[in-house]
């Protein structure tokens, strides 16, 4: 592969961003350790969103149920069948995967497109919500509790430990998904992709295998966002259909790569370092004023003046000013 | 040995029918023109045969296969290229870019397929223009950019959808050598034209299409003193002029 | 029993009612400008809350918030367009999903607020009137609001048909570039659109307001329940929207029977699934497909 002078540059900025974030728990305490780990899964998420929309162009607005998934498959194997959760890690990637497939299967073979197959995934992610509500394997609007976490817990072998724990292992997760996501792109794969979204027919007469490619956008995307979910249970310690399932959740999975940049490599994770600490943020001061309400007034405002003005996501915008992406604004993946 | 071999090629639209038993054959190696006024129903054709519509009711065969109704990815596959009359160049990427999703079509490795891009656009002439955005070519750049995109994917039967339209003599003569070039190599090319001057340069064969039906097939200069073609583009009127 | 079963039929086409009207509104914004307004659901909580602050601290019946609410949210969805929204309109679909979500949750904090997130209700003696007729019993103000809902339904489908700038908004559905051809002034005809779908929200949830508590996260569903019956009724059918909403009004009411009152969305996304699949012009389209 060869490595031209802005990637050179890029993998520069990876590289500084990798050894701040690895020394930072030295400085911080848990609270900003747990919301960092609220970034990097939500950055984790954006790189899996990203790949379905930004680069193959395929909007989803029903990614909760892949969430949903991911975060009950953990959750049960491991509380009720004391399944390892690094096994359950598995699960957790094939199901929503699978149920990926079958949605864009459906859609692609149905030629339901743009809005409507968005509208199509919301539709599955809804209906699986309210079927989990009343299905009593996986505890109906009670939820799942995982247990509560002894002194003699190990980290490394159930996957839930401290804010620390929590904040190496997800960085960990976020970096490896960026790693294959960039990849992905610069492979024959990602040529695909972005062929596809440009112009599907055309990319047809090319020779591309559209309809394979979609789908394993779709699948790659489901068993992240899965993988992500299962992250969240495990950090958690509890679970609702509501909450993982629920068209907030569905959501709150998009903003960050959207108002970050989609069809970039950086865009989700600068997303992320911008809508999850200002959400944080907002909740509290909500909490400790009692103005109910206050956070998702902030919250909403801010994302009208982000899209606003800055509708191709902020790193773009920032990239441009620091000269780590090529001048234009090409959708491609120049990150 | 026959490349393509269309028989009973036809295309209902409701109430119109676009394209109305339609037979030929292009010869491998071969450069076949097919001409006609517009709304003659050539481009109707040309989709039928590259995949992109499906024939109301005929055969189409590539080689000896039958291909009617196969998409167009499976016929890229095949062998055979197309490039479209609206151009469609993938905005978002570069000139190269472009041409490495042709060259992807017979090779998983990027680098193989760039190395393979990079020399298809030094030989039509636009090496230099490799790392620059598809959306800022020039018009006739473009052309040739379509052309190479379909060149990437190692085509044996060329399907040229007016490939000189709205060109300035210069970058049509441009066009036309590197045409002659390919063919030279062994490429079988099948052309929609409108510009005269390229059919009687190029092709060995030319076919009339008319509301949907043949008129005339043969050489080019037997097609063009043909009283039928003459009234068909110039109307009645000017057969006794 | 079938007294029961003709009950919750005969309730479910009256709030049916209603959520057409909702629908409607959604149905005109989507329709003309191909806007996908995830902000609706709000429109129709905010009237729901006119009603409920006009009842509480002017003590003003119900009945009087119609047009209140109406003329407001024209108002409000005129200026909206006029100032943000028509600069997302040739964005791309997910570019115009954070617009419409931002303002959404800004206006569910907002209700929040100023209301409290506790349900408020409206408790007029006229909430309590029962109509007889056969074995049916029917709530007097349910009938109330799904007559006039039907009524404002009908004058704006009217109006649509016939009035110059009804035609026009058709056109504009159409065809963009012949509509700017031809003269229309397009940011005139959008602000419209999007004064007249809000209006429509609005004048729902006002409808609403005696009939069910508020509370600032209803919002959400009145938005999915709304595109559920937009896609399945039809783009540019108004009597589509008409008919889905009387579905969806009836299907919510017999799986919140037979199943469980939370499930009762189930049927209406089981039924939106099939819609995308297998019609995706709609049960009534005009024929008309995803632009």
């Amino acid at each position: 592969m060869m490595i031209g002078n802005l990637e050179r540059r890029q993998l520069i900025a990876a590289a500084l961003f990798t050894t701040v974030a690895a020394v930072l728990p030295a400085a911080l305490g848990d609270f900003y350790l747990t919301v960092l780990s609220l970034v990097f899964l939500s950055a984790f998420v954006g790189i899996a969103w990203n790949l379905m929309m930004g680069f193959a162009g395929q909007l989803s607005l029903g990614h909760a149920l892949y969430f949903g998934v991911g975060a009950y498959a953990v959750a049960i194997l491991s509380e009720r069948y004391g399944i390892s959760p690094w096994l359950a890690m598995i699960p957790a990637a094939i199901l929503p995967a699978l149920l990926g497939l079958a949605i864009g299967a459906l859609g692609f073979r149905f030629t339901v497109r743009g809005v409507y197959f968005a509208l199509l995934t919301i539709a599955f992610a809804e209906f699986a919500r309210i079927v989990f509500e009343h299905w009593s394997f996986v505890g109906k609007t009670g939820g799942l509790f995982l247990k509560a976490l002894t002194p003699a817990n190990q980290p490394l072998l159930s996957l839930r430990g401290g804010a620390t724990f929590f904040y190496y292992a997800l960085l960990l997760t976020m970096l490896a998904a960026w790693a294959v996501s960039a990849l992905l792109i610069r492979s024959h794969v990602g040529y695909a992709w972005r062929a596809i979204r440009e112009d599907e027919d055309a990319s047809r007469a090319l020779g591309v295998k559209v309809l394979r490619m979609k789908l394993l956008a779709v699948a790659i995307s489901a068993a992240f966002t899965g993988i992500a979910g299962a992250w969240f249970a495990l950090m958690n310690g509890s679970l609702f259909p509501d909450s993982v399932l629920g068209m907030q959740m569905s959501i709150n999975l998009i903003i960050a790569p959207i108002v970050g940049g989609l069809g970039t490599l950086f865009g989700p994770i600068i997303g992320a370092l911008i809508i999850v600490p200002i959400n944080e943020v907002s909740r509290n001061l909500a909490q400790s004023f009692s103005i109910n309400g206050l956070n998702l007034l902030v919250y909403g405002l801010l994302l009208m003046v982000v899209i606003k003005v800055a509708p191709q996501g902020c790193w773009p915008w920032i990239a441009r000013h620091l000269r780590l992406s090529s001048a234009g604004w090409t959708r491609g993946p120049k990150a | 040995m026959t490349s393509l071999s269309v028989r009973g090629l036809t295309k209902r639209f409701a109430g119109l029918v676009a394209v109305n038993d339609v037979s030929f054959d292009v010869a491998q190696g071969s450069i076949t023109a097919l001409i006609g006024p517009n709304g003659a129903g050539k481009t109707t054709c040309f989709s039928m045969i590259a995949g992109a519509l499906t024939p109301s009711a005929g055969n189409v065969a590539f080689e000896g296969r039958p291909i009617a109704g196969l998409p167009p990815e499976e016929l890229c596959r095949l062998g055979m290229a197309r490039t479209f009359q609206i151009m469609r160049p993938l905005a978002g990427m570069t000139v190269a870019e472009n041409v490495i999703v042709g060259g992807l079509a017979r090779t998983t490795s990027v680098s193989v397929a760039r190395r393979k891009a990079l020399d298809i656009l030094d030989r039509i002439g636009l090496g230099a223009r490799a790392d620059q955005p598809a959306a800022s070519l020039t018009l006739p750049d473009r052309k040739m950019l379509e052309l190479a995109k379909a060149l990437a994917t190692e085509p044996k039967l060329l399907l040229l959808d007016e490939v000189m339209a709205a060109l300035r003599p210069a970058d049509t003569d441009r066009i036309v050598v590197v045409l002659r070039q390919l063919n030279r190599d062994g490429m079988t090319i099948l052309l929609i034209e409108h510009v005269m001057r390229v059919v009687m340069a190029l092709a060995e064969k030319v076919i009339v299409l008319n509301y949907g039906q043949k008129i005339a097939e043969g050489a080019p200069s037997q097609v063009v003193a043909d009283p039928q073609v003459i009234e068909s583009y110039l109307g009645r009127r000017a057969k006794t002029a | 029993m079938t007294q029961l079963y003709i009950s919750v039929v005969v309730n479910g086409l009256m709030i049916g009612a209603i959520y057409a009207l909702v629908a409607v509104g959604l149905n005109i914004i989507f329709g003309v400008m191909r806007v996908v307004n995830f902000a609706h659901g709000e429109m129709v909580v905010i009237g729901m809350y006119i009603g409920y602050a006009l009842w509480k601290y002017a003590g003003l019946p119900p009945a009087a918030a119609v047009p209140v609410a109406m003329v407001t949210m024209f108002a409000a969805g005129y200026i909206f367009q006029r100032l943000l929204g028509n600069d997302f309109v040739d964005k791309p679909q997910h570019v115009q999903f954070v617009l419409y979500i931002g303002l959404a949750l800004a206006i569910t904090g907002l209700n929040a607020m100023i209301f409290g997130p506790d349900p408020r209700g409206i408790e007029a003696a006229a909430s309590f009137a029962v109509y007889t007729i056969g074995p049916v019993r029917i709530d007097a103000s349910r009938l109330h609001a799904a007559l006039a809902a039907l009524m404002l339904i009908a004058a704006l489908w009217a109006w649509l048909r016939f009035s110059l700038t009804g035609k026009a908004m058709h056109a504009a559905a159409e065809n963009i570039v012949g509509g700017r051809a031809i003269g229309l002034r397009i940011p005139h005809l959008f602000a419209l659109t999007s004064g007249i779908g809000m209006a429509c929200a609005g004048t729902a949830g006002a409808l609403i307001a005696p009939l069910y508590d508020t509370t600032p996260y209803l919002a959400g569903e009145f938005t999915l329940t709304a595109f559920i019956i937009v896609i399945i009724g039809g783009l540019a059918s108004l009597p589509g929207a008409l008919l889905g909403g009387l579905l969806i009004g009836v299907s919510e009411a017999i799986a919140a029977l037979f199943i469980d009152p939370s499930a009762k969305s189930l049927l209406s996304y089981g039924l939106l699934i099939l819609v995308l699949l297998l019609r995706p012009n709609g049960l009534m389209a005009a024929g008309r497909g995803p632009r």
